[in-house]
Parts: C-alpha cells; sequence; structure tokens
C-alpha cells in the first residue's frame, strides 16, 4: 500500500475569468518511507494538489489516498494519517505554545499528550517557549510551532508546504535534521519547495509539475543523471557578449553557462576573451537539481489532449 | 494515547476563547443590558404598565436577559468563525478527522455557554434594581437554552457564509439586531397596532422572548406551547441548515 496516492486528479476553480484549470490528470504515488519533493514554479498546482491531499480543497476528478484511505469517503482516518505544515504562518493569538499544541492534540482525540508534546518542543528548540502567547513569537518560532502541531499526533505521513520560505539558517538546519530523523524512523515525508538545493539533499524521488501537470517524476539520481550538461561558472561585473548572454543564468555577478561538452566550455571561454569580458572565480562542475528543473520547465508545454 | 472527545477539545476551546477577553465578552454586553434598564426604566417606570402588577423596570428585566443572550450566543459562533477564517487558522480544524456535528455540537455549545453567562450576569446585576420572581422557572431555562442554541446556530451559518467583517456586521444590523428589537424586549406586542402584532407573530425570536418571561411572571402574550412549538421548530431549521452547510464544506473547502 502507497503512503499517498494520486490517481487522475483534476482541479479546475471557478474564476471571475472563466474556468481555471490548476491540476490536470496527475497521478502518481508516494511510498511509505519515503521522501518526496514536489517541485515546481509558483502556480504549477503544488500546493492544489496537497490541499486535496489534506482536505483542505476537493478535486473535481480523480481519487486521493492517504495510507489507503480515501480523502473524502474515509476522511477521518485519512486526517488521523497525515500532519501537515501549511505554507502560511498562520497562529492562534488566544493561546500559548502549550496551549495550541493541547488542543490541536485534543481535535485528534489524543489527551495527555504532554510527554510527547515536551519532546517535539525539545527537538524544534521551543522548550523555553511553551508559555509563551502566540503572538510574542517571532516568525521563525511560529513556523516552528506549526511544524510541532502537525505532529502532534504522529502521524506516518508528514507533508511540508514550503516549510522553510523566509526561515534563517539556523532553523532550516534544526528543522532538515528532525525531519530527517523522523524519516529514518518510518515516517513518510512529503515536501514541496523552492530551494532546490534542499530537495537534491533530501529527496529520494521528486515529481515535477508545470501548469498542473506533471512533467517529470523519478529517483532523484536519475533525475540528475539524465542530465549530460557541464555547468560553467564564473563571476563577472562585465555584460555577456549576445552569443552568451542566451545560454547564461545570472545571479547578481554569478553566472552560470550550460554547455554540453568541453569543446562547448573552450568556444564559450573563447568567445567571452574575444568579447573582453574578464572572467573570476571560474569553475566547471555538473549540472545541478536547479539545472534539471530549468531544463523541464523551459521545455514546449506538453501537448493539449483533447477533452 | 486516547483517541476521544475530539468535539470535546473544540468545545472547550471556544468556551476559553472567549473567557480569556471575558471582560469585552461578558462583562461589556452586561453593563450595555445594564444601561438600558437604567436609562428606560427610569423614563418609563411610570408610564408603562404591561402585565397587572407588574413594574415597567421588573417587565424590562426577563426582555433585557434574553436579548443579551441571544446577541452574545450569536457572536459567539459569528465572530469565532469569521476570525479564524480570516487569520487563516481555522486550517488546524480543517485537517483534522472532526465531522460536521462534532463542529456544530462545539461552536453552538460554546455559543450557548457565552450566551447564558451574559445572560446571568445581566440577570444578577439587575436583581438589584427590580426583585426577581420565578413564577415558572421551567420555562426560564427551556428558552434560554432553545434560544441560545438557535442563535449560535445563526451565528454558525453567518460565520460561514460571510467572507469580510463588514458581512457578518450586515447580517448582525440588518437580520439579528431588528429581529431582537422587535420581539418585544422592550413592550407588550398587545400595545401594538394590529397590523404590527401580525407582523410581531411571525418574528421566532418574539416567541423566545414571551415564553422566557412566562418563566417569570406567568403572564404572557402567548400560551408558552405555541412559544416553545415555534422556537423548536426554529432551532431545528437553522440547526439543519447549519450542519448541511458544515457537511457540504460551504466556503470552508472549495
Amino acid at each position: 500500500m502507497p503512503a499517498v496516492s494520486f490517481q487522475q486528479v483534476h482541479k479546475v476553480y471557478a474564476g471571475a475569468k472563466g474556468p481555471f484549470k490548476a491540476l490536470d490528470d496527475v497521478s502518481f504515488g508516494i511510498e511509505q518511507g519515503e521522501f518526496f519533493g514536489l517541485l515546481g514554479p509558483n502556480g504549477a498546482g503544488k500546493t492544489t494538489l496537497i490541499s486535496i491531499l489534506a482536505g483542505l480543497t476537493r478535486a473535481t476528478d480523480g481519487a486521493v489516498t492517504v495510507m489507503g484511505h480515501d480523502v473524502r469517503a474515509d476522511y477521518a482516518e485519512a486526517r488521523n494519517s497525515l500532519g501537515i505544515v501549511p505554507q502560511e504562518l498562520v497562529f492562534d493569538p488566544f493561546f500559548s505554545v502549550r496551549e495550541t499544541l493541547r488542543i490541536q492534540s485534543g481535535y485528534f482525540g489524543i489527551r495527555h499528550n504532554d510527554a510527547w508534546i515536551d519532546e517535539l518542543l525539545a527537538e524544534l528548540g521551543l522548550a523555553d517557549k511553551a508559555g509563551a502567547n502566540m503572538r510574542q513569537l517571532s516568525g521563525g518560532m511560529k513556523r516552528r510551532v506549526l511544524v510541532a502541531q502537525a505532529l502532534v499526533h504522529r502521524p506516518p505521513v508528514i507533508v511540508l508546504d514550503e516549510p522553510t520560505a523566509g526561515v534563517d539558517v539556523e532553523l532550516r538546519q534544526t528543522l532538515w535534521a528532525f525531519i530527517a530523523r523522523l524519516n529514518r524512523k518510518g515516517h513518510t515525508v512529503l515536501l514541496t519547495t523552492h530551494y532546490l538545493e534542499e530537495a537534491e539533499a533530501l529527496c529520494h524521488r521528486i515529481g515535477m509539475l508545470k501548469q498542473g501537470r506533471l512533467v517529470a517524476l523519478d529517483r532523484t539520481a536519475n533525475l540528475l543523471a539524465g542530465t549530460t550538461h557541464t555547468m560553467l561558472r564564473f563571476k563577472t561585473d562585465q555584460p555577456l557578449p549576445a552569443a552568451v548572454a542566451p545560454l547564461a543564468r545570472v545571479t547578481g555577478r554569478i553566472v552560470q553557462v550550460r554547455a554540453r561538452d568541453a569543446e562547448a566550455v573552450e568556444r564559450v571561454l573563447a568567445t567571452l576573451r574575444e568579447a573582453g569580458v574578464k572572467v573570476e572565480d571560474l569553475e566547471i562542475g555538473r549540472a545541478d537539481l536547479e539545472d534539471v528543473f530549468l531544463e523541464i520547465m523551459h521545455q514546449a508545454p506538453p501537448p493539449e489532449v483533447p477533452a | 494515547m486516547i483517541r476521544s472527545g475530539g468535539a470535546r477539545t473544540l468545545f472547550y476551546k471556544e468556551v476559553l476563547r472567549f473567557w480569556k477577553v471575558s471582560f469585552q465578552t461578558v462583562a461589556a454586553p452586561v453593563l450595555t443590558a445594564v444601561m438600558y434598564l437604567l436609562i428606560f426604566g427610569h423614563v418609563l417606570e411610570d408610564r408603562v404598565q404591561v402585565f397587572e402588577g407588574v413594574g415597567y423596570t421588573s417587565f424590562l428585566v426577563p426582555g433585557l436577559v434574553m436579548m443579551s443572550v441571544l446577541q452574545n450566543s450569536f457572536a459567539n459562533s459569528s465572530s469565532s468563525l469569521i476570525q479564524s477564517k480570516i487569520t487563516g487558522n481555522l486550517v488546524f480544524l480543517l485537517v483534522s478527522p472532526l465531522s460536521h456535528w462534532s463542529w456544530f455540537w462545539a461552536y453552538v455549545g460554546a455559543s450557548v455557554v457565552r450566551g447564558l453567562s451574559v445572560g446571568l450576569g445581566v440577570f444578577v446585576v439587575t436583581a438589584w434594581f427590580a426583585k426577581p420572581v420565578f413564577a415558572q422557572p421551567g420555562w426560564i431555562v427551556v428558552f434560554a437554552v432553545l434560544g441560545a442554541g438557535m442563535l449560535g446556530s445563526m451565528g454558525l451559518i453567518a460565520g460561514l457564509w460571510a467572507e469580510k467583517f463588514d458581512q457578518l456586521a450586515a447580517f448582525q444590523n440588518f437580520i439579528v439586531m431588528p429581529m431582537t428589537m422587535l420581539s418585544g424586549v422592550f413592550y407588550s406586542v398587545h400595545s401594538l397596532p394590529p397590523f404590527w402584532q401580525a407582523v410581531s407573530h411571525l418574528n421566532p425570536f418574539f416567541y423566545m422572548i414571551d415564553g422566557f418571561r412566562r418563566g417569570f411572571y406567568g403572564a404572557s402574550d402567548v400560551s408558552p406551547w405555541l412559544s416553545l412549538g415555534v422556537v423548536g421548530v426554529s432551532f431545528a431549521i437553522a440547526a439543519a441548515l447549519a450542519l448541511r452547510l458544515l457537511a457540504s464544506g460551504y466556503k470552508l473547502r472549495q
């Protein structure tokens, strides 16, 4: 039995400008114990898919199960099996951290959960904040409480919707160490993130969504092996020559150019030299997940299937 | 790890929510009701007599108590829901396995507790101004609980429907407030012209207050059994609609 299964999931939102297709025939499964990454640009349908899984949104068509329980017909069992960390930094301003976690436990029918709550607080570096009101916490601390809330009922499947967006390095490290430990203990993890190096480091398998469609689904290693490109990285303050610019990805001073082989690398370097571009910190490396991602996202959209 | 009583937790949380700000949710409405009593009682005590041997201030007390019960029951479920919707923390409840019955029971139950707390507060404070009598106390309890339950259910419906605070305020100002004010809180409907008497009899709030007042003075405009029937059916309709909206995920799960 897969931990999570999406079968031919469609979602159409009725919008002011007519219907909007947020998900288009998405099918895949996540095995128990897997660490799965769901990637895609903003608006690709990641959050919609996760919302359907959590019962926050209903699919227009298709079947979704968590640990074999249908998210609609058998919603109570499906939700008991699922812990979700929402993307938005939401909290109830009436309660303290401990009250928040006790209440969340209670919703799942769990009373006297303080031993586990204390463990969660300690693991997430919140032990000294247990009595603090939610309003008094910083953004990072609120994010930690959201993670603790998702885990109060020890769900076998954990969903994290961009949990590290706007989070400092220390929390990111703490969070990943904790989640990785839960994963090793057998919890299934579904992660969406914009930080592709996180997905590359953590996820066994990756699915990529683009305009509501699943455009890639493979083991992380296979996705990386599938690209034969070499990346040329350097820093420069000067504009790139016209022949190189379209191939380059520029982040501030850092330029990355994709090259198929050694000959292509030489050609790029020759072009830069001829144009008089001064290059610093030159390195040549293998393409990473970000390159794979961009490659897939920039491919022509898949052909429309007639309705 | 015992799994039971998720609805009880939500009920407890809803009670705790208003109790933590009880100065605003309990004390303030008590003060408002006492102001009504002082001013209207003072102005009208010598001019209006509704029931034989019952002074106007004494007549007014049950009406004010019931008005407070109704308005605060409505305010509790509706404001809690809309706040949670707007701040986004309703998601914690939406991802839980609680059924629509649990939602209903917890939200309406907490509304009844808030309504009765405020009602009791108003009653205790106003007892200084008019010595209370309890002719048929059973009716007091029945109509207070049913009325609070009905307004708690209406608050649930309004809280689900409203997407913004001003929509909720419109529901409160244009539906709940007129129905309360035109129900005989401040007067006996017998003092109205025939047309408005007939209109009052279409208002379920009239029966709540009339039945409730019966419990104190043993006198009412209509039979308490008729009032019980009307209030009971009204509550059942409001509860059925609220449950249906919850079960369908109306404005909660798109």
